[in-house]
């Protein structure tokens, strides 16, 4: 369609960045369904303020998605914008220092009025003085355009000028070839009349701005990947993480219950398992954090697959209640989509803080398994592994995510159901002591007990918070009995069957470069690049942080040089060195955002 | 503490009190009101005619909370306050069962007030035991949430601060469809209330006087010990509501909506209050609840309010139901290639 010179590109950065009420999600989010349809690889960050409408124009109102695509498979949304289109002075400012010098900026040129630079806080317009002259700058006056290509439809002007995201998109799309019969049709289905048309027509006409402006010489094509063979949907963590719920479900042959209470960034997983009830999925949408597990352990005890979701400040509140699920022996998933803290901390901002709240924070020997997702697709798989454990072991189970996994998003080629793991068990139907039931006999592989739900005539059985006789679940204060007890909940828990690590080594590497959880595509990615330099360097990424993979001593052993990257201050760090006296260093940082390959390799060189 | 191997799944109407005695030695104290409410409990369920193993009681902690153990029946003693919220989990993803909340002043009111209150509000089909005995016991004799102003007691040495709560008052507040109180040890009255809950549809929320007798010995004597309903105010849907050995007592309503107690002689018999339990509107039954504060003097026993309203357990199984009748029985397969895929091939 393009007339205009092309040029053949490999990967290309670009965040859209404007007010709150600048659409930008939505932007980003529909270039990213043209670029998945194209068949790049991709991924995504979206960036945006916890303030749902900060006010206009201010710093703090900025809203800011990224987008890394590229001819070949990538792992990170990329350390710095290649591109970067601002709609105003306040989304240049906070996002300028993000761009390397030779980057394209993309500005609203309308939107820098005395008053937005005011309230961004230039003195001078930049787009007038020196200031930008490092990238090449294209000054499009996006707002005019769109109110001057929509008079004709039925729209106000507040209407008309609302669309430059539109415009913006179009302009986008033209720029780097991407389809856009899908955007046209979504257009179409999200809005009605006029507004439909209205978004459509800025859509296009920010196309044949770019086809007919002098300002753009040249358009990009990025190749589509090489990806491996089948199916694929763009997903973010979130949407992976409630359909592993889903799957689980599905998997386990048991009914899923989800009690929970809304909070950032853990909220779309109650959300989108509310519109899954044909599934036979109850969700409970409680009066607190501290009800919300209370009603997911109540549907436990009955027989059903239950989960409750939260993010950091919530699990704490509902630490007590875990204790008693790990007392009661029965399974309960706990999602805790980590962000910054302490406190309310950064509710939108991802972190890793919350490892050894997971794995200690409750009132004496309470051991949990906990299972962490690595990527924003294998969010699900990490679902089904984290249901698979509490079925089994009859034990809560933590599946840590955090806000970067939850929001960014990725291909995903989609598994065959038949391909998933069987997770199913079996209730108690029969007494197992002498003709009674005594709730506490284990099974002596798993040291599981077993599952005897309401509704089995002849089971009736009380358990509770007290501490339990070994066997019968009688009430006991006995001293030897609750050493005992304690220690086999313990084993119940370290013997919990977990794969061995998988390392990515090339052989003669002296340093290994450990991570968890949301880290995977940065460190994967720096790992790359300190290669591609020759460097040597392995790298083991965890998704099983209690108990550990069996081989992970071994694995810590075979390098005299270990580092571990968190965005904490060293939680993994403590736990290896404390377990196997291993001389790991960390390298920590939080900033509220994700690791930067680039970062992360400067780390892993220094250590070579 | 084992089952007996005793299914009552079939031939459940042959169940006896003893049935529904569990093999766990009874820990209260000697004297304490706990005894009589258990076993007017035990002796009152072979009434519901319901399968043992479909019974679950569940409760919190605090004295009162031990009672799940001496129940043959499935239960779950769990923790502080949180017992109504745990219980809305287990029911609402088992309609087929029966399911009981016993709790007690300090575990309902004061740490667990936020669950009960929201128990009742969505009218989860719990029947809700609160034991008042106006003191906490297992801690040792602190003040509780329903103990009288200035109470004296291990943590108020110069009296208690707290204006109290009046249970039903806020059970009401909270939208409860089935409001009543009854005695410890009026066994009768007691099994009828039971009755009348067990056959409620929704939450219903029984405040049951219960003495203390190592803590707060006597807080209640004005109406355990009153055989001549002297304080006891007994209501009766559709009858005048009158008290004294010889009914010559009555409450009228005030111009205002309040409630007074008057001598019947000097009233007349049709100017008392007709109780209607019925009245979709609470503010009758809230008065009631105002008659009296504290029970040291005339007090309304029996069920305030007994209304219908939808069972938030039906409401959730319906919208599954729908769902499935609209989108059909879920397909894994279908959702996950829901939205926009497309094919990468060899």
């Amino acid at each position: 369609m393009a007339t205009k010179p092309v040029e053949r590109i490999d990967r290309v950065v670009i965040r859209f960045a404007g007010d709150s009420g600048d659409g930008m999600q939505l932007t980003g989010s529909w270039f990213t369904t043209e670029t998945a349809l194209l068949g790049n690889d991709l991924s995504t960050l979206p960036d945006f303020p916890a303030e749902i409408r900060a006010p206009a124009g201010s710093l703090p109102g900025v809203s800011g998605f990224q987008i890394h695509f590229a001819d070949r498979d990538i792992l990170t949304p990329g350390d710095a914008p290649n591109v970067l289109v601002a709609m105003n002075p306040a989304a240049l400012k906070t996002n300028l220092k993000d761009l390397p010098n030779g980057a394209t900026l993309i500005v609203n040129a309308d939107a820098f009025t005395d008053r937005n630079l005011e309230k961004a806080g230039y003195a001078e317009n930049p787009l007038e003085d020196a200031s930008l002259d490092e990238y090449r700058v294209h000054r499009v006056p996006l707002t005019s355009l769109t109110i001057e290509a929509l008079k004709d439809v039925d729209v106000t002007k507040r209407e008309a000028e609302r669309a430059k995201n539109m415009f913006a998109l179009g302009l986008m799309s033209w720029l780097y070839h991407r389809p856009t019969d899908g955007t046209v049709e979504v257009i179409r289905r999200k809005f009605n009349g006029a507004i439909a048309e209205a978004n459509e027509r800025a859509f296009k006409a920010g196309w044949a701005y770019g086809e007919t402006s002098e300002d753009f010489a040249v358009t990009y094509e990025v190749a589509p990947a090489k990806l491996r063979p089948g199916t694929y949907r763009n997903i973010t963590g979130n949407q992976a993480l409630a359909l592993g719920l889903v799957a689980a479900g599905v998997q386990s042959k048991l009914p899923l219950f989800l009690g929970a209470y809304p909070i950032t960034p853990a909220s779309a997983l109650l959300e989108d398992l509310a519109r899954h009830k044909a599934f036979g999925i109850r969700t409970f949408q409680a009066e607190d954090e501290i009800a919300a597990v209370g009603a997911s352990l109540g549907a436990a005890f009955g027989g059903a697959l239950a989960v409750t979701t939260s993010s950091g400040p919530g699990i704490v509140l509902k630490m007590e209640t875990i204790g008693l699920a790990i007392a009661l022996e029965l399974p309960l998933v706990i999602v805790d989509v980590q962000r910054a803290g302490p406190s309310t901390g950064m509710p939108t901002k991802p972190e890793q803080g919350d490892l050894l709240l997971a794995l200690y924070g409750r009132n004496s020997e309470s051991p949990v398994p906990v299972v962490a997702a690595a990527t924003p697709s294998g969010c699900f798989d990490a679902a089904i592994e984290a249901a698979r454990i509490a079925l089994k072991y009859r034990t809560p189970v933590f599946l840590l995510s955090d806000a970067y996994l939850a929001n960014g998003s990725e291909p995903w080629c989609l598994p065959e159901v038949g391909s998933l793991p069987d997770i199913s068990t079996t209730f108690a139907t029969e007494p197992n002591h002498d003709g009674d039931f005594w709730p506490y006999l284990r099974d002596p592989d798993t040291l599981a007990r077993e599952w005897a739900i309401p509704g089995t005539p002849g089971l009736e059985h009380r358990i509770g918070g007290l501490e339990k006789e070994d066997g019968t679940g009688s009430i006991s204060y006995d001293a030897d009995n609750h050493d005992r007890m304690v220690r086999l909940r313990a084993a119940k828990v370290a013997r919990v069957d977990v794969p061995p690590v998988h390392v990515d080594a090339e052989g003669g590497e002296e340093l290994l470069v450990l991570g968890w959880g949301g880290t995977y595509g940065p460190i994967g990615a720096a790992v790359r690049r300190v290669r591609e330099d020759g460097g040597k360097v392995a790298h083991a990424h965890l998704t099983h942080l209690n108990p550990f993979p069996p081989n992970l001593e071994e694995v810590l052993r075979a390098y005299p040089k270990v580092l571990v990257p968190e965005m904490n201050l060293g939680q993994l760090l403590q736990l290896v060195r404390s377990r196997f006296l291993v001389d790991a260093a960390g390298y920590n940082q939080v900033r509220g955002v994700p690791f930067r390959a680039s970062e992360l390799a400067d780390a892993m060189r220094a250590m070579l | 503490m084992s089952g007996n191997g005793k299914g009552s799944g079939n031939g459940h109407a042959l169940l006896t009190m003893k049935d529904f005695k569990s093999d766990q030695e009874v820990r209260w104290c000697p004297g304490c009101g706990d005894y009589a409410v258990l076993a007017a409990v035990q002796s009152f369920m072979p009434e519901l005619q319901f399968p043992r193993e479909r019974i679950v009681f569940v409760s919190g902690i605090g004295c009162a909370s031990r009672f799940p153990y001496y129940m043959e029946t499935y239960g779950m003693h769990s923790i502080h306050g949180r017992a109504p919220a745990i219980a809305t989990g287990l029911s609402v993803s088992r309609p087929d069962l029966s399911v009981w909340v016993v709790t007690g002043d300090g575990d309902a009111l004061s740490i667990g007030g936020n669950h009960l209150i929201h128990a009742l509000r969505r009218n989860v089909n719990l029947k809700i035991l609160l034991f008042n005995n106006q003191i906490y016991g297992l801690t040792k004799g602190q003040y509780s949430p329903t103990s009288p102003l200035g109470t004296l007691n291990r943590t108020t040495p110069m009296g208690s601060l707290d204006w109290p709560f009046n249970p039903l008052s806020l059970a009401l507040g909270a939208e409860a469809t089935f409001v009543a109180r009854s005695i410890d040890t009026d066994r009768k009255h007691l099994t009828e209330v039971l009755r009348r809950a067990a056959n409620h549809k929704g939450a219903a929320f029984v405040e049951i006087y219960q003495n203390c007798n190592v803590y707060n010995d006597g807080a209640f004597d004005a109406l355990r010990e009153d055989k001549t309903n002297t304080n006891r105010i007994p209501l009766e849907h559709g009858r005048p509501v009158r008290f004294g050995a010889e009914g010559e007592r009555g409450v009228v309503q005030r111009p205002d909506g309040t409630l007074e107690i008057v001598d019947v002689a000097a009233v007349g018999e049709e100017a008392l209050l007709v109780h209607d339990e019925k009245l979709e509107h609470p503010s009758l039954a809230f008065s009631l609840t105002r008659l009296a504060h504290t029970p040291t003097g005339p007090t309304p026993i029996g069920v305030f309010r007994d209304v219908q309203r939808p069972v938030y357990d039906e409401l959730m199984a319906q919208q599954l139901e729908r769902a499935k009748a609209e989108k059909g029985e879920g397909n894994l397969h279908s959702l996950l290639h829901s939205g926009d895929t497309w094919v990468v091939r060899e």
